[in-house]
């Protein structure tokens, strides 16, 4: 309804976009552009330096000092305060208690047993069979080799840490986010409101609420799966409100016409035609989770995440390699085995009928032999510990610590060339024209960017949100993010648009690339910043580097899409008129994709955003340093926040204008 | 028939299952000795707060090791930012912060306004902060190691981040630094970058010795690095008491911090003997040294680098726990 709503106040700009076909207009629009750009640069030659709304390192102001009078005293009243003894305390018991329950079950020593009540086997064997369960045999196969593969990389029981952590946080969000995703498929007023509670809790950076958290939870499993759940439902929401959104309106209809109830229509019709998507919804909140696993670590959360951060602490990038390969895998299988069920029906649909007979028995089997697996994994060592020294996991480490070694002493050469053209040409002079602009020159500039590009209600929404950055008082730190943000993202559609393309025209390119875009996704970023320090050293660039390397491989499955669903008539159409590849390409493909192109550059966006407190980590100063620091030390915490919410807002304002100009150009 | 065949494998993998468990040892057969290190004593739970550096780590990994294998105690290691690790004096998940450099602020507010933890006396560590450059320059060029000489070397300095002014890299943000007003007033022609971790800081340094690169930059001791690359301090003015008591006009040296152990006001009144191990407690600069390259040079668990050291220093141990 509110896209609905939306559209008509465009239609005049919305014909102004359909641009291949009408060129005058197009250029119209750039010249536009091109125009306050001139006015922008005109300007700054003469105002340079003046009300750039600078702040030094150490300084704070009003806002930030407030912030952090309310976090001491929450601090210094938390045991007297009737809603901690109450609410926040009786919260944290309950979610404590399932975490704890669920590392005695798998990970950790329970009671008086040396070991968990069910060893690697029986973990084994229950990953197999539910896979196969829910999904298929293959993906079955896959996780019986990815778990196995986790207990020869000698991480069994860090990697049981950390599956009974995501465990347990996706399921605590899923038990709110499925009603609520409902709520807000059937709720457009619902729906609006919740928005940008969602949004704010994908981009707030998790280290300015990782303090506070354990303020309100203490220190623990319990804080460590409350941060990891905050990060983590908002897609299940999302995702489900959208399934709901897109069963037919017909098929309701005409459970209505039958007298059904709204609580009938709803679980006969509503939930189970949506079903499929639900089941995506819960897949994107595992990976979520899975990518937290390094941050909650720096709250003391067990697992994986430790072995990360611990090998950080003395450069040891070949142990903390294997440990992201770790998370890696299990990302993978998970992934792997819920795209699966949400498949499964279909699948079988389609296959013969005479399997699904069988299926009954062939279940209740796999149960008994699983539940004779969890038995003997209870009761006899050789099947509750995992065998052997982890030897494949040593040499995972020797191998990729050989492989850094090589590329720190042959590489850095060339990669100190690249980063200071790239820093001197590019990112240098942007930056300069950002933070040197006095701030009223850069939020018009801004906001008439908005405008032309979104439309009116974009451009709202960027007044709004440069007078907040205003009012953050990190305004100068802002605008350095936003610009290695700027030229993080020119780099992701770069690559996006050349590895997008490939993949999109070739089968094999894209089933050969995919694993890896995956596993660039998941590796924790921690992994890969000793190296890229060594190649780059400690400067914006790297950062730019890691964002890159996190953001691209969105903007790649995105544009291969896109590229792939350009009718395969018009192609061929094309190729029958004589177009070589290259104007297939340039005049076909990428001009028919455009609507995925703006949302590739979209999410593109706002991943490279959600990497700039990691960025603060390896030199990029500005407002990733600002988080990092509001995190280690008290008197800058309201700074922290302060940096946050800007994280937050930069989000925000792009996203509002990136969507606004994606709608009108696919309309 | 394929219902057959695939119900009698089943039943065939069940039976296989079952007849090779037959022969393995089982679970609570060897209870007695696990059970032995456990909770026995007097001591209870002892619950240590590990900050992110190796050094912290060597403190925390000797002090956890003698006290639970000679007072008996049940060990918790919690991996926290210091911040984090004194918020969890108060609510009784943290007992000691064993190796603590300066953070007035934070004594300010968990000593004496809230009361939730008291000092426990220095570590023995002598922590040095200053400004340090890599051996081969120190060595190409000694007059480097003094302050006065900077301005004339700045331009050697020079990155891309730092605007045409030498570097000086700065480090983690929750490092105690007055860099700034540092280059501010002592009028050097540096800008201070930061590199954000003590990773990137390392790295940094690591490189520069190795391809005799131009690096100078915020850094400390004890710290385990210096056993692979011994960094060169640069002579600041020197410090003066109460030279640093306004951050805007610093213009001296780093003091010596007397390093030191804070425990929850809790544990200290408990009479635990594991309180009385964290008070007694106390090292050299090189006693820590040598347990953390251990651990990060050496890549020995925590656990295995304190038993080392502690075996061959046995009689240090006796004079903690006498």
């Amino acid at each position: 309804m509110t896209v609905a709503m939306e559209k008509p106040e465009k239609t005049g700009t919305v014909e102004e976009k359909a641009a291949p076909v009408e060129p005058v207009r197009r250029i119209s629009r750039s010249m536009v552009i091109g125009a306050i750009l001139v006015v922008w640069l005109v300007l700054f030659a003469v105002l340079r330096g003046k009300q750039t709304l600078a702040l030094a390192a150490a300084d704070l102001t009003d806002l930030h000092r407030w912030f952090n009078d309310v976090n001491d005293s929450i601090g210094a009243n938390r045991n007297s305060n009737p809603l901690f003894l109450y609410f926040f305390n009786e919260i944290r018991l309950v979610i404590d208690n399932l975490v704890t329950f669920v590392q005695e079950l798998i990970s950790q020593p329970s009671a008086d047993r040396p070991v968990p009540q069910i060893g690697w086997l029986g973990v084994v064997g229950i990953a197999g069979y539910v896979s196969w369960a829910v999904g298929n045999w293959r993906v079955a196969l896959l996780a019986v080799a990815g778990f196995t593969f986790l207990g020869l990389q000698g991480l069994w029981q860090e990697s049981m840490d950390t599956l009974a952590l995501t465990v347990s946080a996706v399921f605590v969000a899923l038990l709110f986010a499925i009603p609520l995703g409902v709520w807000a498929g059937l709720s457009d007023r619902f729906n609006r409101i919740v928005t940008p509670f969602l949004d704010f809790m994908q981009t707030m950076p998790t280290f300015v609420y990782l303090a506070p958290l354990t303020l309100f939870f203490l220190i623990g499993p319990a804080s460590a799966t409350i941060a990891t759940m905050i990060y983590a439902a908002p897609p299940a929401i999302r995702i489900t409100a959208h399934a709901i959104r897109s069963v037919p309106k017909t098929t309701v209809e005409a459970a209505d016409s039958l007298g059904a109830t709204r609580r009938q229509s709803l679980t006969k019709v509503l939930l189970p035609m949506s079903k499929r998507t639900v089941v995506m919804g819960v897949n994107q909140t595992i990976m979520a989770a899975l990518a937290m696993v390094t941050i909650a670590a720096l709250i003391d959360a067990p697992g994986l995440g430790k072995t990360v951060v611990q090998a950080l602490q003395s450069l040891d990038v070949g142990t903390a390699f294997n440990a992201g390969l770790a998370i890696v895998v299990m990302a993978i299988v998970l992934d792997r085995v819920t795209t699966a069920a949400s498949g499964r029906e279909e699948a079988a649909r389609r296959s013969k009928n005479r399997f699904l007979t069988w299926r009954r028995p062939l279940l209740g089997a796999g149960a008994a032999v699983t539940a004779v697996l969890i038995y003997l994994s209870h009761t006899y060592i050789w099947a509750a510990e995992f065998p052997g020294e982890g030897g494949a996991g040593s040499s995972i480490a020797r191998a990729a610590d050989t492989a850094t070694t090589w590329a720190q002493d042959n590489l850095s050469g060339l990669t100190n060339a690249f980063r200071d053209a790239l820093t001197n040409g590019l990112l240098n002079p942007f930056q300069t024209l950002l933070t040197d602009s006095p701030w009223w020159l850069v939020g018009a500039a801004l906001i008439a960017l908005g405008v032309v590009l979104g439309g009116w209600r974009a451009g709202v929404t960027t007044v709004v949100c440069v007078g907040l950055l205003v009012g953050t008082g990190v305004w100068s730190d802002a605008m350095t993010t936003l610009a290695s943000t700027a030229v993080a993202t020119v780099l992701v559609m770069l690559l996006g648009i050349v590895f997008g393309v490939w993949m999109g025209r070739s089968v094999l390119a894209d089933r050969l690339l995919r694993p890896t875009l995956d596993a660039a996704q998941v590796m924790p970023p921690f992994v890969y910043l000793v190296p890229f320090l060594a190649l780059f050293g400690a400067t914006r660039f790297t950062a730019i580097v890691a964002a890159v390397v996190y953001a691209a491989p969105v903007a790649m499955k995105i544009i291969a899409d896109g590229v792939r669903n350009v009718p395969a008539t018009t192609v061929e159409a094309a190729t029958s008129a004589g177009c070589n590849t290259w104007q297939i390409i340039t005049k076909v493909q990428l001009p028919m994709a455009r609507g995925a192109l703006t949302l590739a550059t979209n999410q593109g966006l706002i991943y490279v955003l959600s990497m700039v407190v990691v960025g603060g980590l390896v030199g990029a100063g500005a407002l990733g340093y600002d988080v990092v620091a509001g995190f280690s030390q008290g008197q800058l915490y309201g700074k922290g926040l302060a940096a946050g919410l800007a994280i937050v807002l930069l989000g925000v304002m792009f996203d509002r204008i990136t969507q606004a100009a994606a709608r009108r150009t696919s309309a | 028939m394929a219902r057959h065949w695939r119900a009698g494998a089943a039943g065939l993998a069940v039976l296989g299952l079952t007849l090779t468990a037959c022969g393995g040892a089982k679970v609570g057969d060897s209870s007695s000795d696990s059970g032995g290190s456990g909770s026995s004593g007097k001591c209870g739970t002892f619950n240590i707060a590990v900050n992110p550096w190796v050094g912290y780590e060597a403190n925390a990994a000797v002090i956890a090791y003698v006290a639970e294998n000679d007072l008996g105690c049940k060990v918790t290691k919690k991996d926290l930012k210091e911040e984090i690790a004194w918020q969890g004096f108060g609510t009784g998940e943290v007992d000691a912060v064993v190796e603590n450099w300066g953070h007035d602020d934070l004594k300010k507010k968990y000593i004496t306004d809230q009361k939730t933890a008291v000092d426990a006396g220095p570590t023995g560590n002598e922590g040095l902060i200053g400004w340090y450059v890599p051996p081969w320059l120190a060595k190409a060029h000694p007059d480097i190691l003094d302050w006065n000489n900077l301005n004339k070397y700045a331009a050697e300095f020079k990155t891309s981040e730092s605007g045409g002014k030498g570097q000086l890299l700065d480090g983690d943000p929750s490092f105690v630094t007055n860099d700034e007003a540092l280059v501010k007033n002592l009028k050097l022609d540096y800008k201070v970058v930061y590199a954000g971790s003590e990773t990137a800081l390392i790295q940094a340094f690591r490189k520069a010795e190795k391809d005799k690169e131009w690096v100078i930059g915020y850094f400390y001791e004890p710290q385990w690095f210096m056993s692979e690359v011994p960094l060169k301090k640069v002579k600041l003015p020197e410090y003066k008491e109460g030279c640093d008591a306004d951050a805007e006009k610093v213009n001296c040296d780093y003091p010596v911090y007397k390093l030191d152990k804070i425990v929850s006001a809790k544990f200290a009144k408990s009479g635990s003997p594991a309180y009385d191990l964290v008070k007694n407690f106390t090292w050299s600069n090189d006693d820590q040294n040598v347990v953390a390259k251990y651990i990060a040079v050496d890549k020995m668990t925590p656990e295995a680098a304190a038993k080392k050291w502690v075996e061959a220093n046995r009689d240090k141990v006796e004079a903690w726990i006498k």
